[in-house]
């Protein structure tokens, strides 16, 4: 099993959501965060006061998927997810040890 | 369903026409039959009568709503512009400053507020005659306004003696403790405030242009008592207190610009009882200030924003809605006084100067008024009592009458280049009093009950820290 964090931009949450429901992705989980990476923020002015704003607002997905599923959700991530420009996110991938389903304690892809 | 839609429609209708024409038909019969029994004398009499008292109702429903409209510049108007202007966790406490004083500040008026301010006192401030309201009746009080009861023109005056306190709470927004916020604004009321009123409004007051003051200042609305009193004990406020924890290192920016831009909102429309109510009349006068007060803030909108435009290459939100509250204050003293195009003038250079205030000089200078009420209202307050001074024309309001009983030039545009020193008298005093006032209170209240909140409650947040609850709570379903 393996976990996928995305940080994607904000406007393309729903192509990636589309992207990944079409390759039979079931769950995900998104938050909303805060993040740069090599991305420079931009400047903001209040009554005069410039603020530099370098935590830019980027959604994250997780989601955990069967081994043989990963590569085909990265492809789906990055089609979806690209536009070529300086802020477009990452892709992180990790082990995962285990997976248990609350309702009735299957684990492992069972439980995916 | 359709027709009975219809159906529904036609019986509401002739249940209208039925109730409009059974109320209008008996009255005029009845009327006709009582004129028939009077004499033409008293009849004429009785007309006089009925002409005044239709007079003095249509004044008084004017100032009533006047009064609730300057009421709804505190709360919500105030109250969200600066709630919106803090960081989050500071957002109840600064709206509870407003809305505290929304009530504070009514009992005081009520015990000795009002005498103070309008009572028959000395040049400089009211006697007890009208404490605990004694004698302020329905009745008019003559002196002030002739077609209204004196208890709405007190109730009215009141407004303005809860908004003006309320303004200095932008200064030392987001440091200072509860309790010491209501101690200096009970004493700030009484030391600044009514004596204030009363030079500029009151019975014999100093500076009173209408009842014979030594030196008469035009201040229509409160351009001097209200905005230049508030916005120097602002500044002396954030000199004394220090700055926050942070400033100028961490950024602080608005929270919610989109409270500010609807409490600013308000603040224009609540303007119009601010402004045309100080006619303390439903006449010409009023449309005169209603017009001038809106034409002021539009000017001052495109001087801000426009300003910022230039400087920064964007006009804001929270610029233009800065503009125009910049924009209210200064045309405020000249309201009864200026034309449309003099209106549009002072808004304009009001605009433009309060943005370099804020923008430039208070980076300069290194205070921290958290929500500028100094560079506001002090600085639009001052430009708009001394601009009035130039454009006030009697063909607005002749106010000003030589011996002889000819009326006279009020401003230098219109032949009196004179005003201008008393203008500046006026202003000079304002300072002085607000900033010798406030300085004494604050040493005042800092001996006894101390003035900030501990560093770490300040860290914490003064909504959590002051008042034991938060504005915007995680919510969880159950």
């Amino acid at each position: 099993m393996t976990k996928i964090e995305a940080v994607i931009q904000t406007s393309k949450l729903e192509a990636v959501k589309t992207a990944l429901h079409d390759i039979g992705v079931e769950g995900m989980t998104v938050l909303e965060a805060r993040g740069h990476g090599r991305q420079k923020g931009h400047t903001e002015f209040y009554r005069g006061r410039e603020y530099t704003v370098d935590l830019i607002p980027k959604i994250k997905l997780e989601m955990v998927l069967a081994d043989d599923m990963v590569e085909r959700a990265v492809d789906a991530i990055v089609n979806a997810a690209r536009s070529g420009q300086i802020g477009d996110g990452k892709i992180f991938l990790s082990k995962v040890d285990e997976a248990i389903r609350i309702r009735n304690q299957e684990r492992g892809n069972a439980a995916l | 369903m359709f027709a009975d839609k219809r159906g529904v429609k036609v019986l509401l209708t002739l249940l209208f026409l039925w109730i409009a024409a059974y109320s209008a038909f008996p009255q005029t019969s009845s009327s006709l039959t009582s004129a028939g029994s009077e004499s033409q004398t008293e009849r004429i009499t009785r007309l006089e009568q009925a002409v005044t008292e239709a007079k003095n109702s249509a004044d008084n429903s004017w100032m009533l709503v006047s009064s609730a409209l300057v009421l709804l510049m505190t709360g919500p108007g105030l109250a969200l512009f600066y709630g919106g202007l803090v960081r989050k966790k500071n957002v109840l406490a600064t709206m509870m400053q407003s809305f505290a004083l929304m009530a504070i500040v009514t009992i005081l008026w009520a015990l000795v507020g009002y005498s103070l301010s309008f009572g028959t006192g000395n040049s400089f401030i009211g006697a007890f005659d009208h404490i605990f309201l004694r004698g302020v009746g329905l009745l008019p009080d003559a002196d002030y306004s002739a077609t209204i009861p004196q208890q709405t023109f007190m109730v009215y005056q009141l407004m303005f003696a809860i908004i003006t306190p309320a303004l200095i709470t932008g200064a030392f927004a987001e440091r200072m403790k509860f309790s010491a916020m209501v101690l200096f604004m009970i004493l700030w009321s009484i030391v600044v405030y009514d004596p204030m009123a009363h030079m500029v409004w009151g019975k014999g007051g100093l500076l009173n242009a209408a009842l014979g003051g030594r030196f008469p200042t035009l201040d229509f609305a409160g351009g001097t008592v209200v905005h230049v009193t508030s916005g120097v004990s602002a500044l002396v406020c954030a000199l004394y207190l220090g700055k926050r924890v942070g400033y100028p290192r961490e950024p602080m920016p608005p929270h919610s610009v989109v409270l500010s831009f609807i409490g600013a909102c308000l603040l224009w429309v609540g303007w119009f009882g601010f402004n045309a109510g100080s006619a303390l009349a439903a006449g010409p006068l009023a449309t005169s200030a209603f017009v001038a007060t809106h034409f002021g803030a539009a000017a001052a909108v495109v001087g801000w924003a426009g300003a910022e435009w230039i400087r920064n290459g964007k006009p804001s939100t929270l610029g233009a809605v800065s503009g125009a509250v910049a924009g209210l204050v200064a045309i405020t003293p000249a309201a009864g006084f200026v034309s449309p195009m003099s209106a549009l003038a002072i808004g304009l250079i009001a605009g433009v100067v309060c943005y370099l205030m804020v923008a430039q000089v208070k980076a300069r200078l290194g205070y921290d008024d958290s929500l500028d009420a100094f560079g506001v209202h002090g600085t639009g307050g001052t430009i708009g009592a001394l601009l009035t001074g130039v454009f006030a024309s009697r063909a607005i309001n002749p106010i000003f009458k030589d011996a002889q009983g000819n009326i006279t030039g009020l401003g230098v545009v219109d032949g009196n280049a004179g005003q201008l020193l008393n203008q500046f008298v006026g202003v000079v005093i304002g300072w002085v009093l607000a900033a010798v006032g406030t300085l004494v209170i604050l040493k005042v209240v800092d001996l006894t009950i101390g003035l900030r909140v501990p560093e770490g409650h300040e860290i914490q947040g003064l909504d959590l820290s002051q008042h034991g609850e938060e504005g915007y709570n995680f919510e969880v379903s159950a």
